[in-house]
């Protein structure tokens, strides 16, 4: 309507994180926390298992496979995240997209096993379960691109009708499946490492791919640090956010389809410990809530610095209620560190 | 050719239901010329870029480029035909490289192996590059987020996205406002030297310093209608200021 505020008002985006590679050492180490995190705490329980046991923590090729499938649920959901977060927004019905993908695959892959076959079928029950989860997707999507709903209320709202359709799908209990090749697929494994690894590293990879390479990924970036810029440069903005939110129905909907696999079975509540850890994952990885900043691989190292603490605080039989003091502690140090960096990188380079 | 004007306004008016904020206004830019905007809050000086460049649709009269009436319904319409507007608040994505910024929205790709369809962020530095030395304006990290720049150094990438793209009429709002005074410098000189590529730029300003430094003609506005239009070697301050405040 009138004259637009001056430029120098509010908050100033982190930068993104692909094209800069001159960037001052502080912002490299704020960069890189989450691996200096990740580094820190594996020092930490190899240490403590080697005088507490006298045995090592990470030269155990048991506990890195532990460690990595259990991260395999949290990091699916955390990609997608990441993507949202970038755009400025969060998603928090990823978890129950998540159980309703598993149900469905549960049900499919037993329905169809005996016309199709047992490969087919979980083919067939895997597309069909990721199809869905489009769904609440597209749904989040229009809400928060046409009717300009917040992504933290429509995607709250959504979390809970996609809790109650599963749990209704599941008929209020987890769904068996009955499927060998299923089973190989959750539990198998390939030159010694498990099958759902590995294509949860595939994915993960042309995730980054998808946000470093692509115009989505740009624009993502763009939408996150001014959404104004990005619509007068000529991005359609809906169409983006649009698509945003069914990719991250697709991440949740992987999700499903492992843990499904994983414990030939479906269930409503697969994913709902997994949303806060997803979203721990992303800003751990180095992401600010404000949008315009993070990266896939950052999220990788958030998503297994919460796998170790998890996993090592069991392993050195700590009660497991350490863990949340643990992680919260993890996640609230990130965030101090962001918004130090943020002062930092908000200094203007002068001339 | 060169006696037509680049861009005309012919008559245009624009009202908001009961509030006229443009009349009648006629006025023009020449190829190579500058042309200020000067007028009182509430003049109507950003009503009428924004009916030139697409944002607003006038409620009657014409806009003309080169001599051809257009109607823009958006302002990618308008940037389209090369009427570009720089923003007050820059209209930049803060987190990517000046090389982004000039290609948001219409970015290169280029194939790696062969076959992966990737961006080419080598065609954007290297168009980075080149358009700003082509301001004279030299920074030495091109891949850094535009976020670790000086404000006058913003309002370059900007009228450099418009340059890259061959804007034939740049139109600025108060492009100095939120600026200190040597930036100010840096962006007149800006403008210097769009005015010596045979461009036209229309630039609101409230500041006669600038305008006497830097513009051919000046438009004055006062309550929506054309309260006087002078070259700026035939005026002065006090000349201006009158017709701004009127009587
Ligand atoms: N979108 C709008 N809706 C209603 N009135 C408006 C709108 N934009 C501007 N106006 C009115 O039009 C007049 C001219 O405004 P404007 O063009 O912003 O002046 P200037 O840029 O010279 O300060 C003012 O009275 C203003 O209140
Ligand atoms: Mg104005």
């Amino acid at each position: 309507m009138n004259e637009a505020p001056p430029a120098s008002s509010g908050h100033v985006s982190p930068p993104a994180d692909h094209a800069d590679k001159s960037r001052t050492l502080v912002q490299r180490i704020a960069d890189l926390r989450a691996w200096l995190f990740l580094a820190a705490l594996v020092v930490g329980f190899e240490i403590w298992s080697r005088t507490a046991f006298g045995g090592t923590f990470i030269f155990n090729p048991f506990n890195i496979t532990s460690i990595a499938i259990f991260a395999v649920a949290p990091l699916l959901l955390a990609t997608g995240q990441t993507f949202v977060i970038i755009s400025g927004g969060i998603d928090l019905s990823m978890g129950f997209i998540m159980g309703l993908a598993a149900v469905v695959a549960a049900h499919v892959i037993n329905w169809a096993a005996p016309t199709m076959g047992e490969p087919m079928a979980v083919l067939f029950g895997t597309l069909v379960a990721v199809a869905i989860a489009m769904i609440p997707g597209f749904v989040n999507g229009l809400l928060v691109s046409r009717l300009r709903v917040p992504p933290f209320i429509g995607t709250l709202g959504m979390f809970g009708v996609a809790r109650g359709v599963a749990f209704l799908l599941a008929g209020g209990t987890t769904v068996p499946v009955k499927n060998g090749f299923f089973a190989a697929l959750g539990n198998g494994r390939f030159l010694g490492i498990p099958w759902i690894v590995i294509i949860t590293a595939l994915f993960v990879l042309v995730m980054h791919y998808i946000l470093s390479q692509t115009r989505f990924g740009q624009h993502n970036y763009a939408i996150g640090a001014n959404e104004q810029a990005a619509r007068r440069a000529g991005i359609d903005i809906k169409r983006h956010l649009l698509r945003l939110y069914i990719l991250s129905g697709i991440c949740a909907g992987l999700a499903g389809v492992l843990y499904a696999a994983r414990f030939t079975a479906g269930a409503a509540q697969a994913g709902e410990p997994l949303l806060l850890d997803s979203v721990a994952a992303v800003v751990i990885g180095g992401a600010s809530l404000f949008g315009g900043s993070g990266t896939i691989f950052g999220t990788v190292a958030g998503a297994l610095v919460i796998a170790v603490i998890q996993y090592g605080l069991v392993f050195i039989n700590v009660e497991p209620f350490w863990q949340f003091i643990s992680v919260g502690v993890v996640i609230i140090i990130s965030v101090l560190i962001d918004q130090a960096q943020r002062r930092i990188s908000g200094g203007r380079q002068s001339e | 050719m060169s006696d037509q004007p680049l861009l005309e306004t012919r008559h245009l008016s624009k009202n908001f239901g009961p509030v006229q904020a443009l009349s009648d206004l006629s006025m023009h830019v020449n190829a190579g010329e500058v042309v200020a905007l000067a007028g009182d809050n509430g003049a109507g000086k950003t009503t009428l870029i924004k009916a030139i460049s697409g944002v607003y649709r006038p409620s009657s009269g014409q806009v003309l480029l080169k001599g051809r009436e257009v109607s823009f319904s958006s302002p990618q319409e308008a940037r389209e035909s090369g009427i570009e507007t720089i923003y007050q608040d820059l209209a930049l994505a803060d987190n990517l490289s000046i090389g982004a910024n000039i290609f948001l929205g219409r970015e290169p790709m280029t194939k790696k192996f062969g076959f992966l369809p990737v961006l080419d962020r080598k065609k954007m530095a290297d168009a980075a590059r080149s358009t700003m030395a082509l301001l004279d304006f030299h920074v030495n990290r091109l891949d850094a987020p535009v976020s670790n720049f000086s404000g006058g150094q913003r309002q370059a990438v900007a009228i450099g996205r418009a340059v890259y793209w061959n804007a034939q009429v740049l139109i600025m709002d108060e492009p100095t406002a939120a600026l200190g005074v040597p930036e100010q410098r840096k962006v007149i000189s800006l403008i210097h030297q769009l005015k010596a590529q045979g461009r036209g730029v229309i630039f609101i300003s409230h500041n006669l310093q600038d305008i006497f430094a830097v513009s051919d003609r000046i438009v004055v506005l006062r309550r929506g209608v054309m309260a006087g239009e002078r070259r700026i070697s035939d005026t002065s301050h006090d000349e201006v200021v009158k017709l701004m405040v009127g009587g």
